[in-house]
């Protein structure tokens, strides 16, 4: 029998789980009068940078961000679980993100991995208590994310690699102290992605400027990176010339949790349906709530049905049964599910707002502080990065149904 | 804020049951074989029902006090799915719900009367419909008379597999109150059935007027006040897992064409313009069977709880537009083929017609689901 429920929870987990939900309700900070960031890209102020580098700095200093990880580095040396228990606390009492997300589930948890002691005391603590803020570097103008393409250059000289070429989307890129850096070494590699080094760059180097992005949402988040003969120690590079794409992917895989190697901490202010039922109850029309309309009401639970088969999809892709016939379906879907899903509801909120769906941000009467507006448009960042939606259905297309490439 | 329920289980049973079913309806239901029952009276070979028989499937949902195999509707699901997906014609859907019918509200001796024939193969049908949006709990059947002289008054509405079966559970009235009435086929006067012209080929169905058939009180089954609301689900869900089988050979016939048909110079499956819409057929199809899943992990022999409603609900309205899109979209792809009957694409599009309106429709189950999940 296949059952895909969790088991209950043990006494001590319990027990925890109450502390923590104590601790947050206790310490979470009051509405600081601006809209939070719901994601770690939308970091575009030193007034939300500052708020959100506190409330990490509070957390850690509490000791619950980074509780796997071991005490001498600023961690815990604690059960993964713990640190999972905080997580779905705070991602359940909404409290705002802790936003050094390259450091905390990609950076930290790859020095932990494979890093030298030296470089494990070098970075692991400023990840944790928020003095080194991570920035990514893999995807480049005219690239998009597609990684084997990449063009920035690192050539050894002596005891540096001298950087060339521009990247792209770097979150928080001009507030970062350090980058994980995706650059080839050997343009001549027979296969494009050998030619690739994974580099732990420092930012405050001669040769590197950044260049803020303003994004749709008018808000800032992403610079543009420019590389000018840029030189950084030879020293920064992880792992062996060429192995880069290997350790690119290595690091997709920490950030699915604590038992993953993640330090922790929530990285996004979840949207579920029930977000949107609340607003339908809250907005009148005719005189009673919109929730009462039976258009919206067929519209919402049709979002309901759905939001219900993506969770339910995950079950299912464990019973090997029942997805004998298009194996990676489920798999390969869930991008594309889950984004376009948020898509189209959180578009839905603007229409259910009436009037009020045209103001934003900033106006007083906004509905919700404009949070479904700028959610709305700020979810493109999830339809488009990481494989736009298009590219995600042709792969889908062609790896589970075996159509023919375009 | 309602607790989401998100359980799903699939057991060996049900692993066992999946795979025979394929590997019998790939065998014994093949395209020709479904042609070849086109027009035919009945709609079903009587052999290969035989067959099913003799494997224990008219007994899945069962008791083995009365020679069933006790597995649950749940484990009617994958066999249901498996026959949607090769357009298995039987009165398998039928007679299981007639047993569930007479399980759930009938005597210890009305139940030892027909739940063994059942099992053993004996047709039942259900005559539940009314009017046609499935909605409403008001019956136009009646009974009328006193103690063991009983007569009913009406017509029932789009019976399927009603010309074959040996029994009828008819809902009706009965001074004010529901009842279930077991009618045999043999009681029925000439000219009771009238068979109805039904736009999917490998479905049957008739009206049924059981004018002036009398029973004695030992025909009245004992429903209580949800029992006709849970057949109604019930029905739902094995519709629902058959129209996610019947989306899914959709979706092969549609992914076997862009594959092999060429035009331009190229193969017509690489023009996005046809290649993304497919992969949209397969997300609704992985919806529905997650739902149908769902909803037959849940589903028990027990009273139907809410979340299993919800999760019925959910199921039919998911897979029925699930395949009402790919039927549709099989002619459409197939360009000029599509449009001629022998190309198999008519025979999906004409099922998603039946499949949406056994059960109430997809719009009928969400307006339920609204009361459900929104009040």
């Amino acid at each position: 029998m296949t059952i895909a429920n969790a088991p209950k929870e043990l006494p001590e987990h319990a027990e925890f789980r109450k502390e923590i939900a104590a601790w947050l309700r206790a310490n979470t900070p009051a509405n600081p009068g601006f809209l939070l960031p719901q994601t770690f890209m939308e970091v575009g102020s030193d007034q939300v940078l500052d708020f959100l580098r506190e409330w990490q700095f509070k957390v850690w200093s509490a000791g619950y961000l980074g509780m796997a990880w071991p005490k001498q580095y600023g961690g815990q040396g604690a059960a993964p679980i713990y640190q999972s228990i905080v997580d779905q606390e705070m991602k359940r009492l909404r409290v705002p993100i802790c936003f050094n997300v390259i450091g905390l589930g990609w950076a930290g948890p790859l020095i932990l991995d494979i890093g030298s002691d030296m470089e494990k005391e070098k970075y692991l603590k400023g990840i944790l208590n928020a003095d080194d803020i991570w920035a990514q570097g893999f995807s480049e103008p005219n690239h998009g994310s597609d990684l084997g393409s990449i063009q920035t250059r690192a050539e050894r000289d002596g005891d540096d690699y001298v950087i060339n070429g521009s990247k792209i989307w770097t979150t928080m890129g001009n507030y970062a102290k350090y980058m994980i850096l995706l650059a080839r070494t050997d343009p001549q590699a027979e296969r494009r992605y050998n030619g690739l080094s994974f580099f732990l760059a420092p930012m405050k180097t001669a040769g590197i400027t950044t260049q803020p992005i303003k994004k749709l949402t008018g808000e800032y988040g992403f610079t543009e990176t420019f590389f000018t003969d840029a030189r950084i120690p030879a020293n920064c590079i992880m792992g062996d010339e060429g192995q880069g794409w290997r350790i690119a992917m290595k690091t997709l895989q920490y950030e699915r949790g604590a038992e993953a190697g993640a330090a922790g901490g929530i990285s996004i202010l979840s949207i579920a349906m029930n977000d949107l039922l609340n607003m339908a109850q809250d907005i009148e029309r005719d005189g009673q709530p919109l929730l009462k309309d039976p258009i919206t009401r067929d519209n919402l639970v049709k979002f309901l049905i759905e939001e219900q088969a993506l969770y339910l999809a995950e079950q299912r892709g464990a019973i090997p049964a029942l997805t004998r016939d298009y194996p990676n379906s489920i798999a390969l879907s869930g991008k594309l599910r889950g984004t376009e899903f948020f898509r189209r509801m959180r578009q839905y909120a603007l229409t259910l707002q009436g009037a009020n769906g045209a103001l934003y941000v900033g106006d007083s009467e906004a509905t919700d502080g404009g949070f479904w507006q700028r959610a709305y448009l700020n979810n493109f960042s999830t339809t488009i990065g990481g494989g736009t939606s298009q590219v995600q259905a042709n792969i889908i297309g062609e790896h589970v149904l075996g159509l023919p490439k375009d | 804020m309602r607790k989401t329920n998100l359980a799903m289980a699939f057991s060996d049973e049900q692993a066992m049951i999946l795979d025979s079913a394929k590997a019998f309806c790939s065998d014994k239901s093949t395209i020709a074989a479904v042609r070849n029952l086109l027009d035919s009276e009945t709609g079903f070979n009587p052999q290969v029902w035989q067959e099913m028989v003799a494997l224990g499937w008219t007994g899945i949902a069962i008791p083995e006090e009365y020679g069933g195999l006790n597995l649950g509707v749940g484990a009617l699901v994958p066999l249901v799915e498996t026959m949607g997906r090769h357009l298995l014609g039987t009165p398998l859907i039928s007679s299981a719900l007639t047993a569930q019918a007479i399980l759930r509200s009938g005597t210890e001796s009305q139940r030892a009367a027909w739940l063994p024939a059942l099992a053993d193969g004996a047709a039942g049908a259900l005559a539940l419909l009314d009017n046609v949006d499935w909605g409403g709990d008001f019956s136009g059947c009646t009974v009328s008379g006193s103690g063991d002289n009983l007569t009913l008054t009406g017509r029932k509405l789009m019976v399927a597999d009603g010309a074959v079966s040996d029994l009828f559970v008819v809902s009706a009235s009965h001074a004010g109150q529901p009842v279930l009435v077991l009618v045999e086929a043999k009681q029925l006067p000439a000219g009771a059935l009238e068979s109805k012209t039904l736009i999917d080929e490998t479905k049957r169905a008739c009206n049924v007027d059981f004018s002036g058939v009398t029973v004695t009180s030992s025909a009245l089954l004992t429903p209580s006040a949800s029992t006709l609301h849970e057949l109604r689900l019930i029905g739902a869900l094995l519709t629902a897992a058959e129209a996610t089988g019947t989306a899914a050979a959709a979706l092969d016939l549609i992914v076997s064409y862009l594959t092999t048909r060429v035009q331009f110079g190229r193969l017509i499956g690489s023009y996005q313009a046809l290649k993304h819409p497919t992969v949209e057929i397969l997300l609704q199809m992985d919806a529905a069977r997650s739902l149908i899943y769902h909803a037959a992990t849940l589903i028990g022999d027990c009273p139907i709880d809410s979340n299993t409603e919800i999760a019925c609900r959910m199921a039919k309205a998911q897979a029925t537009e699930a395949l009402l899109f790919a039927g549709d979209r099989a002619v459409q792809f197939h360009g000029g083929m599509g449009f001629t009957y022998d190309c198999d694409a008519q025979l999906y599009i004409r099922r998603a017609q039946w499949a949406q309106h056994q059960y109430g429709d997809a719009q009928h189950h969400r307006r339920k689901l609204a009361d459900l999940l929104l009040d």
